[in-house]
């Protein structure tokens, strides 16, 4: 359920891209720009619901940093792990945000890192197993304008 | 630029340990998206790749876009069965690339 209508993530985005980078691109990335890139990454294989743990502030008070991280409720042995994590951001300039290949040294399946939000959005986590399955999971951030609530 | 990698790593483990690494390296990550004051765009210039490995062998490599936060920091697990060294690069969108290492000692 979107708290945020997209008329005002438009305009909250357009308000933190004003402030922090003017954007280039006029268009943002959409949600259907993100559901493509997450489709791209799946070959179309439906992914399953959870297993991952997405950590993110429910607030972000800066877009240009926010930690994420991710952890995948799998496990990391020679037969059986995680190749690929994909996360993809529905109202970004751009939907890809980074992508990570895991290998067998890989002790566990998580990774934390920080990321750059333009508005309130929905971020989501695709994990691709060795065996081909798929497992997905989202999460939504709300971006504030240093001092305005959310 | 070149302003040395920070790599946490610990010093030694036992066989079969999963160890935790965090990196964090210096830059701009320049997204390609804002204007200087001129009104003209700056271009894009970011960190596009991270790579580990151990021993020679992979642990992790991340293909990083304009919306990793500047001073890229990574952090993730690897299992060490062996002593050796960790290798790190990162790699801009020029294809310079910076490295660091770490080792550890495993009984």
């Amino acid at each position: 359920m979107r708290l945020v209508s997209r008329r005002e993530a438009l305009t909250l985005a357009t308000g933190i891209a004003a402030v922090a980078f003017a954007t280039v691109d006029q268009s943002s990335a959409t949600p259907s720009d993100a559901a493509a890139e997450i489709t791209k990454f799946t070959g179309g294989v439906a992914p399953e619901p959870s297993k991952i743990s997405i950590e993110l502030p429910e607030i972000a008070e800066n877009g240009n940093s926010i930690p994420l991280s991710i952890d995948i409720d799998h496990p990391m042995t020679p037969e059986n792990f995680v190749t690929d994590v994909l996360v993809v951001a529905d109202n970004n300039p751009a939907p890809r945000v980074a992508a990570f290949r895991f290998t067998r040294l890989t002790g566990r399946a998580e990774v934390a890192t920080r990321i750059r939000l333009a508005g309130t959005q929905t971020i989501f986590v695709v994990a691709k197993t060795n065996d081909g399955k798929f497992f997905a999971a989202q999460k939504q951030v709300k971006v504030t304008i240093g001092g305005c609530g959310g | 630029m070149a302003e040395k990698p920070r790599i946490k790593l610990p010093k030694e483990a036992k066989k079969g340990d999963v160890i935790q690494i965090k990196t964090l390296l210096a830059h701009n990550m320049e997204s390609g998206q804002r204007r200087d004051q001129s009104g003209k765009v700056v271009p894009r210039k970011i960190i596009n790749r991270f790579t580990c490995a151990f021993n020679g062998s992979p642990v992790l490599a991340c293909d990083l876009e304009p919306a990793v936060a500047a001073n890229p920091y990574i952090q993730f697990s690897a299992k060490v069965e062996e002593s050796g060294v960790f290798t790190f690069t990162w790699t801009d969108d020029d294809n310079v690339v910076i490295s660091a290492q770490g080792s550890i000692a495993v009984i």
